[in-house]
């Protein structure tokens, strides 16, 4: 603990010149600037994104009222759209967790101006996610059976069927996940409790801050919190997208039966996650002129992910690929086949080009810090990471055991609105989040910032006493504390 | 309150001709005016003030009130006073009408239980007897009756679909006189107006149009009016007749005869484009005769042999040995090749093909081996030589009087002209305007006659046309008059079978909308109108068989035939074939033959035959082009490819449907679809083929030309379109189907296990470890029974009733084309397709498949609610009410034999389709799975009435609607816990396999294998 390396000699996390106050005026500044000075970019994004969520709330009522059969599902593709768009939600949602807890609990300091982003964007994804399982069935009104619920029918969930160890997994993440969130919020809204001038935004945010006043007691409590939280979420990191393949990894269908899934949706989670995080990053970055918080270097370190999560996914198709040539088992030949020639064999090389030799560009040191190269590769991996889903879910289904019941699968206009629906509503919900909320941990930024004597490499885990606000942040400042002197 | 006021809607097509009407005498300049143009004109002519002054005078105060626009005053009153008054009404003292309990039960009902009536169906060539299953006065269910001879207990699909038929709601309801609703009375007073004239002329402007006569006492009938009516011409038409088939027989007897095959004494059969097995309710009886000697049991060496020479794949072709496609015109040259090497004086075309001559050879040499014990036979659509041809053969075989008898014809009114020449003199009379009055009862010749007889224009010559049928079809539009048929479930009458045996056919239900059968029409035109069709039947057998009438007729009724009506064969000696061969045209020919489910056209509105997939092609709701894959390619056609069919000046617009095993250089055409006045179902469906068909070319005619438009149609096919070698080749590495020749399987019974099983026994047991420990320690209840299936593959020919019978049973939707092009048709048993060897000359396969109920389920094990589970009895069980609808047992299911109600399929508003339903079967709603329950309900039925006499259920007690349908018997289902039951005793079988069974799923439902008779010398050239 004595001798870890001095931060200076690194790259700096956070722009030259920056000091507590510039960090707390600037970001503060996005939620509490008026409507007027909400950057024209905001707008356009938020208009479009009003037009998703108008077709996503149509496309609902019209699937409610008349039945699922308004998408393409047939049989045998009996899940098609919907549970590929609900393990894609489900993919992007991880990075949230990851960069929250996992790189909190690896120290890794660069995280601080992300976390947010992230944990943000894990909410909403979420909540994506969710609405597919809840909507694809055949009787939405009754999805409310899959829980466990003492009732008067005497009956309980199929605790086989993994789409059972789903529902427990989800609302699980979801739960963490948004308390999580929501605990490493309150710092920052007391902040803007106490900059903001409006009455109600202070009477409103002062709700939300539920008293934090910055005290030693509170940081201290908020330490514990947060590091039980990370300690809960890691696991969860590792369960959630493990217990998503079981959907498919427990079937027998050929080209879901298949024991890499676990690891391989984990590893594609994370690379779907991150890539997510670009997309969003890199255009707020630029609307808000954050880059002094979202430096290069962040740009860099995701670019690393990245990569690495793609080589780790790439070995995971590579292995399918050689499982089904090598079990000799003409199911699985066929399903290989199938995907490689067969009619949607498009989908596969588009997916291998996208998700597996696009991100090789990011071995180029430059490449992760360019931002155009960077948001071309994450959209390349949003698509690729769909086209996976699309892959295994469609392109396995329609060609399965009998071939006299091979079918094809086309979507429908109504899947389309579902699925462009849901991606209006994300962006509107998080640009809304931007618009309401720090879209950057303020309190964590802080800790950046050379004068705050935080080493970088420490987590901030220990308050004893050393704990005291500035009086110019309000309760909303860091502790600050230094680990140097103390030992 | 405003009132709905009774204006004709000008958009309803309405005819008013000639004759005068009340617009007519408005404007006298209409008057002469007909047809379209006058309504056409309609909206001119009502810009004048002479109409609108017509129309003050017609609607005085409506017309201008609804001209007006309301004030909102006015508006404001009447919504007060609506309310107010809406009030009011609930104050109305309801007029007293007494109800009354079902105290006293009608003898032998039993609430719940269904009732049994035995009828008969009735049909050009050989009716079929029926049992129907009757609840509560309703009747739900066909079932054939086991003591008919062209039953045997089963029928075909279009027999099971006749129950939706009788309750179709685009049945006409009333009689209409030109569009405008009359009542029985006036139409009898204008019927007896019109035959008044016809006395005075022995009936020389009479005409009547009906379809071939099977019915004894409506055959008396026609009599009769012959008798009053000298100079009446009485046609019969029926769209697939058999005119080719009598011209044979009286080339080769003197008279018609039918040639009634005992299949079940043949040991070799040759089919000459004959669809012996197909066809109707007439392929059920030769579908039994057939199959029996297809079933090999262990220890059996031999089997009888099929060779089917055709154009198209049919069901016949689909079971052959041998099957050799060539074109419909070449069939004649073929049998003049064949019968000269039999030892026939026959002229042969130099022109036969040299390729067949070993085909020929092979034949022959079968044939003359097994002398007497076999069975030449060819379709009613190859000309009157090849049935000459033919029964010289036989005669030559020494068949006659062993495997081939001669019966009289069906028909009960035989005539003297082939039923094409009395229709084209009939046209001919209708345009010479010689016919005053003309009959037409139950056909349908504005859709089906030939395209040659014009008969739109002929018809719209006579004066007064009458019309009785159960649609206000094509022809009953044109007619002045309709009254609406009723159905053969709501009426009496009689039917004869193929082999002459009567029925009576016995109403199950009052006629729902009032209908009048044709014998009520005929009894109206003898001046009999106080005589019921009831008694009009009685009169004619109390006549024919007056000792102890009473107690026979109501034997007869019971037992669903008259005894001894079976007509004696008629015996004869084929005269010698004179005449030279004709020269096969060359070019492309066309061939018309009946469609598979619809037949003529007259099922067209009937959802559970337009949805039943067509035996070889797996197509619903479109008939096609079908080719052959190497004219295709010649032409640059694919499947789906719209296409001009053009032939002397005619043509017709269709898809192309790429067929493996069609004959090159031909092209089918089936008959029936592109029907506009069908109904909601019919409509529009597929393309009318008859605008091809003359009276010269019925069949078949040549000198086709295909010429592709640049569109292409989607055809709902339930086996989607794969690339045809990879199906083949992935058939064979998953051995799904399992076929041996007879000699192998004699020699090495076991030769059809899977030879590379993917796991050596012992090693895949943990299932079945895991089940035997569940059941040991209880935790896996074991019921009394445990329920499987055997599927004979052997026997199956894949008609289809299976299907249809399902549907029926089990309250199963339609879903129309549109879902299942998306793939959601909803069959719980489907037959599979598959083809085998090259694309050109395939052989043809097929398997039902139902739900295999697995011992171990891949479906049980991931629905997250327990909506489907495992019975003590081994049933794989849907609780509709507990699924929510994931569709994940679906994915999982490797047969693909769940099925989803994606939207709500069911009909819950049509009143009587209500009627129809199975009481004993839930009607699925949307967004639940359903799937085969082995028929649980039959089931549950044989164990309440064995708990009640407190034995065990006896093995003839549960039959599951496929298998009672079945006429090939290919389905046995019972306990397979006891060895000694039927189904136990296959499954003993060396040759039965269970479905990709490496799975480990243990499938209850299994599968004897396929075993083929070949002829050596064809098999290995």
């Amino acid at each position: 603990m004595k001798d870890h390396p001095k931060t200076e000699a690194r790259e700096a996390l956070i722009g030259p010149g920056h000091t507590i106050a510039s960090i707390t005026d600037k970001i503060s500044e996005i939620v509490l600037a008026p409507l007027a000075k909400t950057p024209l970019g905001w707008h356009a994004v938020m208009g479009i994104a009003s037009v998703g969520v108008i077709a996503l709330v149509t496309t609902i009522v019209h699937l409610v009222t008349t039945g699922i059969g308004i998408w393409g599902n047939n049989i045998p593709v009996g899940w098609a759209f919907d549970i590929i768009n609900f393990v894609w939600w489900i993919g992007i949602g991880h990075a949230g967790t990851l960069i929250s807890a996992v790189l909190l609990l690896l120290r890794q300091q660069w995280r601080t101006s992300i976390n947010r982003f992230a944990e943000t964007m894990t909410i909403f994804a979420v909540a994506c996610a969710g609405m597919y399982p809840l909507l694809h069935t055949g009787r939405p009104w009754l999805a409310y059976w899959l829980l466990p619920y003492p009732n008067t029918m005497g009956m309980w969930p199929q605790f086989r069927s993994p789409l059972i160890w789903d529902v427990f997994a989800v609302s699980t993440y979801a739960t963490v996940s948004i308390l999580f969130w929501y605990t490493g919020l309150i710092p920052d809204i007391a902040t803007l409790r106490d900059q903001t001038r409006s009455k109600i935004a202070r009477f409103l945010y002062g709700t939300l801050a539920m008293g934090w006043r910055g005290a030693a007691s509170h940081w201290n409590r908020y330490e514990t919190a947060t590091v039980l939280l990370a300690g809960l979420s890691t696991p969860l990191v590792l369960s959630v997208h493990s217990v998503v393949s079981f959907d498919f990894a427990a079937g027998i269908v050929p080209g879901w039966h298949t024991t890499v899934f676990p690891p391989y949706f984990v590893a594609g989670a994370i690379f779907a996650g991150f890539a997510m995080v670009l997309t969003l990053a890199l255009p707020i970055r630029a609307f808000y002129g954050l880059k002094d918080f979202i430096t290069e270097k962040h740009l860099d370190n995701m670019g690393k992910v990245l990569l690495a999560t793609g080589l780790i996914v790439t070995y995971g198709y590579a292995m399918e690929a050689f499982t089904c040539w090598y079990s000799g088992s003409a199911y699985e030949g066929y399903a290989l086949q199938n995907r490689l020639s067969g009619p949607y064999g498009l989908f596969y090389w588009a997916l291998i080009l996208t998700n597996c030799t696009v991100p090789n560009i990011l071995w180029w040191a430059p490449a992760r810090r360019n931002i155009w190269i960077l948001f071309a590769v994450s959209m390349s991996v949003n698509i690729g990471m769909w086209l996976e889903r699309f892959v295994i879910i469609v392109v396995s289904l329609h060609r399965d055991f009998l071939p006299s019941s091979w079918g094809m699968y086309s979507p429908t206009m109504w899947d389309w609105g579902m699925f462009l629906g849901t991606i209006g509503f994300f962006v509107a919900a998080f640009f809304l989040f931007l618009r309401l909320m720090p879209i950057i941990a303020m309190f964590e930024i802080r800790l950046l910032v050379p004068k705050s004597g935080v080493t970088g490499k420490e987590l901030p885990h220990d308050h004893d006493g050393g704990a005291h606000s500035s009086g110019a942040q309000g309760a909303g400042a860091p502790a600050m504390h230094d680990h140097a002197s103390r030992s | 309150m405003i009132e709905e006021q009774p204006i004709p809607s000008r958009a309803t097509p309405q005819r008013a001709d000639s004759a005068p009407s009340d617009v007519g005498t408005a404007l006298p300049e209409l008057a002469g005016k007909s047809g379209a143009a006058f309504w056409q004109s309609l909206e001119e002519v009502s810009g004048t003030e002479r109409f609108q002054d017509f129309l003050r005078r017609e609607y005085p105060d409506q017309a201008e009130k609804m001209l007006d626009e309301p004030e909102r005053r006015t508006v404001l009153k009447l919504m007060g006073a609506s309310l107010g008054l809406a009030g009011l009404a609930a104050c109305t003292k309801q007029p007293e009408e007494r109800i009354l309990p079902y105290a006293k039960n009608p003898e032998s009902t039993v609430p719940g239980l269904p009732l049994y009536f035995a009828t008969a169906m009735p049909w050009a060539r050989g009716s079929i007897g029926l049992l129907v299953e009757n609840h509560q006065g309703r009747p739900t269910k066909i079932e054939g009756n086991d003591q008919h001879p062209s039953s045997l207990g089963a029928t075909d699909s279009i027999a099971q679909a006749s129950v939706l038929e009788l309750y179709d709601p685009d049945r006409s309801t009333t009689i209409l006189q030109r569009g405008r609703l009359q009542t029985y009375d006036d139409f009898l007073t204008e019927l007896r107006t019109a035959l008044n004239v016809q006395d005075a002329k022995k009936g020389a402007g009479l005409a009547l149009l009906v379809p071939t006569i099977v019915s004894p006492t409506f055959a008396r009938q026609m009599r009769e009016v012959r008798e009053l009516y000298p100079r009446a011409r009485i046609v019969q038409w029926e769209a697939i007749h058999r005119d080719e088939a009598r011209a044979g027989a009286i080339a080769a007897f003197g008279k018609d005869v039918m040639p009634a095959c005992d299949f079940d004494k043949a040991k070799v059969v040759l089919a000459l484009d004959s669809d012996f097995m197909g066809g109707g309710p007439e392929g059920v009886r030769p579908t039994r005769d057939f199959t029996k000697h297809r079933k090999v049991r262990k220890g059996q060496t031999a089997m009888n042999r099929l060779y089917v020479v055709e154009n198209a794949p049919t069901v016949t072709g689909m079971m052959a040995d041998h099957r050799l496609p060539l074109r419909s015109r070449d069939v004649e040259n073929f049998t003049r090749a064949l019968a000269k090497r039999l030892g026939i004086d026959v002229k042969t075309s130099a022109s036969t093909s040299p390729q067949h001559d070993a085909w020929i050879a092979a034949v022959a040499k079968d044939l003359q081996s097994n002398t007497g014990a076999s069975v030449v036979t060819t379709g009613d659509w190859q000309p009157a030589v090849v049935h000459h041809l033919v029964a010289a053969i036989n005669e030559k075989l020494g068949n006659v009087g062993k495997t081939v008898r001669y019966l009289p014809p069906v028909d009960c009114l035989p005539q003297d002209k082939s039923q094409v020449e009395t229709l084209r003199e009939l046209a001919a009379e209708m345009n010479a305007g010689r016919v005053e009055v003309l009959i037409v009862l139950g056909t349908n010749p504005l859709f089906d006659a030939p395209a040659d007889l014009e008969f739109a224009q002929a018809i719209a010559k006579v004066p007064l046309k009458i019309h009785n049928g159960l649609f206000l079809d094509e022809t009953g539009i044109q007619c002045d008059w309709h009254v609406p048929g009723a159905h053969f479930l709501e009426s009496w009458g009689d039917a004869r079978a193929a082999d002459g045996t009567v029925s009576i056919v016995q109403p199950l239900i009052l006629p729902l909308y009032g209908g009048k059968s044709a014998i009520e029409i005929a009894n109206a035109m003898l001046n009999k109108g106080g005589e019921s069709a009831y008694e009009a039947v009685r009169a004619t057998w109390q006549k024919d068989r007056p000792d102890a009438f009473e107690t026979n007729w109501r034997r007869w009724l019971h037992e669903g035939l008259v005894p001894n009506t079976a007509a004696g064969a008629v015996s004869g000696t084929a005269k010698a074939v004179s005449g030279a061969a004709t020269e096969a045209a060359t070019g492309i020919e066309v061939v018309f033959r009946p469609d598979p489910t619809i037949w003529d056209g007259r099922f067209a509105n009937n959802g559970w035959l337009q949805e039943n997939p067509k035996p070889a092609t797996k197509i619903t709701w479109d008939n096609t082009v079908q080719i052959a894959p190497a004219l295709a390619k010649r032409s640059g056609l694919e499947t789906g490819d719209v296409v001009d069919v053009s032939v002397g000046g005619r043509t017709v617009r269709g898809p192309v449907w790429v067929s493996p095993g069609h004959a090159d250089n031909s092209v089918t055409l089936h008959v029936g679809y592109g029907r506009t006045r069908a109904g909601h179902v019919g409509n529009d469906a597929g393309f009318d083929a008859y605008a091809l068909r003359t009276c010269d070319a019925t069949w078949n005619t040549v000198g086709v030309q295909l010429a592709k438009v640049g569109e292409t149609i989607a055809i709902a096919s339930t086996q989607e379109h794969v690339d045809y070698d990879i199906v083949r080749e992935e058939v064979k590495k998953r051995q799904i189907l399992r076929v041996r020749t007879v000699d192998r399987f004699a020699a090495d019974p076991h030769s059809l296990d899977v030879e590379d099983r993917h796991h050596e026994e012992g090693e895949t047991d943990w299932y079945k470890k895991a089940v035997q420990r569940e059941i040991d320690n209880g935790s896996r209840p074991v019921g009394d029974y445990q329920w499987g299936m055997v599927i004979d593959l052997n026997a199956c020919t894949a008609c289809g009733a299976c299907v249809t019978a399902c549907q029926a049973e089990n309250n199963i939707a339609v879903v129309g084309k549109d879902q299942v092009l998306r793939g959601r048709e909803m069959h719980w048993i489907r037959i599979d397709r598959y083809f085998e060897g090259p694309e050109d000359a395939p052989r043809l396969h097929s398997q039902p498949i139902p739900c295999m109920h697995c011992e171990n389920a891949p479906c049980e094990s991931v629905c997250p609610v327990g909506a489907t589970q495992h019975s003590p009895e081994g049933l794989n069980e849907m609780v509709y009410n507990r699924c929510v609808g994931t569709r994940y047992c679906s994915n999982n299911c490797p047969y693909k034999v769940r099925r989803f109600n994606f939207l709500l399929y069911s009909d819950y508003v049509t009143e009587t389709l209500k009627l129809q339903r199975n009481p004993d079967v839930t009607v699925r709603s949307r967004g639940v799975m359903e799937k085969c329950t082995y028929c649980v309900q039959r089931i549950n039925l044989a164990r309440i009435a064995s708990k009640r006499d407190q034995r065990r259920i006896r093995e003839d007690e549960i039959v599951t609607a496929c298998q009672q349908v079945c006429p090939a018997e290919a389905i046995t289902f019972g306990d397979i816990a006891d060895a000694k039951t039927a189904v136990s005793g296959l499954r003993a079988q060396p040759h039965e396999y269970g479905l990709i069974e490496e799975l480990n799923t243990k499938p209850r439902t299994t599968y004897l294998a396929k075993i083929r008779n070949p002829n050596p010398e064809l098999e290995t050239a």
